[in-house]
């Protein structure tokens, strides 16, 4: 084909600038998706985090009291570990469109902040999720 | 950033849902470090709870409840918008912010009484 149609001039830069531009709305439709899918598992957590916060203050917090509740109760860690993961996808990315709104800032550095930030709140959430467990 | 009209709910809707979801994102890391404090022993999780028994870290509490049960019903109504057709939610668009504004207050009030 390049031997009959001799390419022309800026035809590969073109290219190359509308698979950036395809790969970015890739990223950006998967991004999509990861909030409103993450945003669908926290609000069943978050009814149920409700539930139990507003029940656990009225006698007032205890150690004694929330670690009798979650204390080697499995069902509890497993909720917990989904409340984390969901979590940790669904604020960066909400975050991302903030930032990008009312700051400007786009681009790889704000992306990599954001992926420290989504390992910082993985990571201490199963921390504490461990920590009231164990 | 321009403060949405008296006349733009769903402008003031969207507002809230951003500053709610910001202010709660940067409290996680706190809440986490707090829970976290159980690794140290049930002793270092009861200084931490006699700490936040002051009346002020109370009425924080009731803001941080109030931002995430609002961040809840907004997104609940956002997740409406985008699953329904338009003509179905439409003419129910401001009765629905109205009512996830009523929630959030509702179970603010309801966790206030409860706390102190």
């Amino acid at each position: 084909m390049n031997g009959a149609h001799p390419p022309v001039d800026g035809a590969g830069a073109a290219m190359d600038e509308a698979r950036a531009c395809l790969s970015r709305t890739r990223m950006q439709a998967r991004l999509w998706l990861a909030q409103r899918l993450s945003a669908a598992v926290l609000a069943l957590c978050v009814l149920v985090h409700l539930g139990t916060i507003i029940y656990a203050v009225r006698q007032g917090l205890s150690a004694e009291e929330i670690l009798g509740r979650t204390r080697g109760n499995l069902t509890g860690f497993g909720f917990y570990l989904m409340f984390v993961a969901a979590v940790s996808i669904h604020a960066p990315i909400g975050l991302r469109a903030v930032f990008s709104e009312w700051f400007s800032w786009r681009g790889k550095s704000l992306d990599w902040a954001l992926l420290a930030f989504a390992l910082v709140l993985a990571v201490a959430g199963t921390r504490a999720a461990w920590g009231v467990f164990r | 950033m321009r403060l949405p009209s008296s006349k733009q709910p769903a402008r003031w809707a969207a507002l809230v849902n951003r500053v709610s979801g910001v202010l709660l994102s940067l409290f996680l890391p706190v809440h986490f470090w707090a829970m976290g404090q159980a690794l140290e022993g049930a002793a270092r999780l009861d200084a931490f709870l006699a700490w936040t028994q002051q009346p002020a870290v109370h009425a924080a509490e009731v803001g941080l409840v109030v931002l995430l049960a609002a961040h809840f019903t907004g997104g609940l109504r956002l997740l409406a918008l985008e699953a329904l057709d338009w003509s179905a939610i439409g003419p129910w668009h401001k009765d629905l912010i109205a009512v996830a504004a009523g929630a959030s207050l509702g179970v603010g009030l309801l966790f206030a009484l409860n706390v102190f």
